[in-house]
């Protein structure tokens, strides 16, 4: 499998490079290798579905790819930039501006609107109330919910607090979106709209990692990998 | 992020647990009106007890027999074993003084005093026409004590705003015949109220010449002798004039006590001053027990919001964001908590002002504001345990509480 590399000569490196990538939990006098010398390239714009049996490292590999996990052994360069050096700051600064997540359990705040959901991000990162709202509504009737805004999540169904949580992971204009099989929790009418929306978010230039069960949908991806014990064990294109 | 941004996140998230808010509002509101409320019952303490003595005027001084050991201590309301009584020759002989204006004797105790059928204890006072001029006090009518010698016994008395209307059945009892112990004498005035005056309840009072109090209690030697001094001026002049004349006339031997309104202030302003000290301290332990209350209860408040942590922290929430939330969260607990304590406590003083109106009950504003400041602070320090916890939670087992 050839790697392209980061310092070839004139073309930019990958988005995404990740060597020997391990990660290890120990539980009790046990060792779990959740991912066991992880080798890969993801270009900037590129289309992947992350598949494989349940606690082969998938959603190990996504926290890592997403800055919330930190590897056991090897390099993950984000950018060029190597992320082993990085403090618990950066770290957090990269996770807020270059990255986006959703999640199976959508993991919205229940007290907050849709909008305040939304608006959740900006509001960490320091944009000011008035252009925050702005961005949230434009958000929000992105993913079709430009009428549900003032909503709270009890109040709303899976496939649309789903749609929320997905506006909350782009609002900041992230490099990467990571979506932690997206679907799970859904009926597959909803899945298929949540699909829709995140290929046409993929379409205007965002890098997308989907891990998922489901064939179908992993299908869709243009580039597909396949983890078994906590390593890529094909990695398919076209 | 920005300030209005963390008020409404800590806001929101205490409104949303309105259970646990209230507990802790509560066990610092209880903590700042402890505070508050005895530092009041301590100042309205001592503002009592020196408004009475302020009342003796800034240019008396009291002469009591013995030796008080403790110099510049309190007045000895016992006045111990007395090697040497003063007597009515002492007091006669500090009149001679150009510092001095008038001096009055005073004898003090209890008799039985009936009029016909009717009778009571009493308070009886021997002492001269010269104590009214320097106490200040009024009549309601009649006449004060004569202007007679010292020696004399003339069977006269006057009396106080109870005794008159208690056993004279609202007849005026000037003119009027009042036996007291085994004596009689003639009622010549009648004493305006004025309640209780440094111990003193001039309402319960008959007063009498000295001479015939020394008679009745078969004593020769005097309470006190109050010796007002020409002005403030004079003060020095007039206590260096009666301490020579006393010692003089008692062989060289110091045995009396000069006690000054200004001593008297100090020592008492000092003595309740502390007390009221001793009362906040006692009291603020109350707020550092809120304190650990409001920690344990943010302990409990991070680990059910786990799960909203995480996903702060996977949005991009610095360590110091979240350090910073839970902070704001007990800083408000703590502010609105004294706050809601100051209200309470300003209910039970005006509470307490109705039942007890001859005291004020004002709060130092020392007590207030330390009493806000040590529970927000108290909030905020104990916040800071829960707020690190929090701080450190691993994101992806945050997320993945259930
Ligand atoms: N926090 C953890 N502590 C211990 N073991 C873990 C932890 N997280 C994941 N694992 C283990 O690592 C392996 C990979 O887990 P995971 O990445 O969640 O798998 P997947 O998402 O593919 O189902 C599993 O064996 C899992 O039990
Ligand atoms: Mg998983």
């Amino acid at each position: 499998m050839p790697l392209p590399s980061a310092t070839e000569p004139g073309r930019p490196g990958p988005l995404i490079r990740l060597e020997g990538l391990t990660r290890l939990f120990s539980v009790g006098d046990q060792e779990v290798r959740a991912l066991d010398g992880v080798d890969l390239a993801i270009g900037a714009g590129e289309y992947l579905s992350l598949m494989g049996p349940s606690g082969s490292g998938k959603s190990t590999l996504l926290n890592v790819l997403g800055l919330l996990d930190r590897p056991t052994a090897g390099e993950y360069w984000l950018d060029g930039q190597a992320t082993s050096g990085m403090s618990d700051d950066r770290l957090a600064d990269t996770r807020q501006r270059e990255i986006g997540f959703v999640f199976q359990f959508f993991h919205l705040v229940p007290r907050l609107t849709a909008a305040e959901n939304v608006e959740l991000p900006m509001l960490l990162g320091g944009v000011p109330p008035a252009e925050r709202r702005e961005r949230a509504r434009q958000a929000l009737s992105g993913v079709g919910l430009g009428r549900r805004i003032d909503h709270r999540p009890a109040q709303l169904s899976g496939g649309e607090r789903q749609r929320v949580a997905i506006a909350r992971s782009v609002v900041m204009r992230p490099k990467i979106l990571l979506a932690d099989e997206p679907t799970g929790n859904l009926d597959s009418a909803s899945g298929a709209e949540v699909i829709r929306i995140v290929e046409a978010l993929r379409d205007q230039g965002l890098t997308l990692v989907v891990v998922t069960h489901d064939p179908a949908i992993g299908g869709r991806a243009g580039r597909r990998l396949r983890m078994r014990d906590g390593r890529i064990v094909e990695d398919a294109r076209g | 992020m920005r300030f209005m941004d963390r008020n409404r996140l800590a806001l929101g998230s205490l409104v949303r647990a309105p259970l646990r808010t209230a507990m802790m509002l509560l066990a610092t509101a209880i903590g700042v009106a402890a505070v508050v409320t005895l530092t009041a019952l301590g100042e309205a303490a001592r503002l009592y007890v020196t408004d009475e003595f302020r009342s003796l005027g800034t240019h008396l001084l009291v002469v009591i027999p013995g030796r008080n050991e403790t110099t510049g201590g309190g007045p000895p309301m016992v006045a111990g074993a007395s090697p040497r009584d003063l007597t009515l020759d002492d007091a006669r002989a500090l009149v001679r003084s150009a510092s001095i204006e008038r001096i009055a004797p005073v004898i003090v105790g209890e008799a039985t005093a009936s009029v016909g059928s009717l009778q009571r204890t009493v308070q009886v006072m021997g002492t001269t026409a010269d104590f009214r001029t320097i106490r200040g006090w009024r009549m309601a009518g009649g006449e004060f004590l004569p202007n007679v010698d010292l020696e004399r016994e003339t069977p006269v008395c006057v009396v106080g705003a109870l005794i008159g209307s208690e056993l004279y059945r609202g007849e005026s009892p000037v003119g009027q015949w009042l036996r007291v112990g085994d004596r009689r004498c003639r009622v010549t005035g009648v004493l305006a109220p004025q309640g209780t005056s440094v111990m003193v309840d001039a309402d319960q009072l008959v007063l009498m010449p000295v001479a015939m109090a020394q008679a009745l209690f078969n004593a020769p030697g005097l309470f006190r002798i109050l010796v007002q001094a020409r002005d403030r001026d004079a003060m020095a002049g007039a206590i260096r004039y009666v301490t020579a004349t006393l010692r003089d006339r008692h062989r060289g031997t110091e045995d009396f006590t000069i006690i000054t309104q200004d001593a008297v202030l100090q020592t008492f302003d000092g003595i309740l001053g502390t007390l009221t000290r001793a009362l906040a301290g006692i009291a603020a332990v109350s707020l550092a027990v809120a304190g650990v209350l409001i920690m344990n209860v943010m302990l409990v408040a991070v680990s059910q919001r786990t799960q909203e942590i995480g996903l702060l922290k996977a949005l991009g929430a610095r360590r110091s964001q979240v350090i910073g939330l839970f902070l704001y969260e007990a800083f408000y607990l703590a502010l609105f908590g004294a706050l809601a304590g100051l209200a309470i406590a300003a209910v039970v003083l005006a509470i307490l002002a109705q039942l007890y109106p001859d005291f004020r009950f004002m709060p130092p504003v020392w007590a207030v504001a330390g009493a806000v400041l040590l529970a927000t602070g108290c909030g905020m320090l104990f916040g800071i345990l829960p707020a690190r916890r929090a701080a450190r939670l691993d994101p992806v087992a945050a997320l993945a509480r259930r």
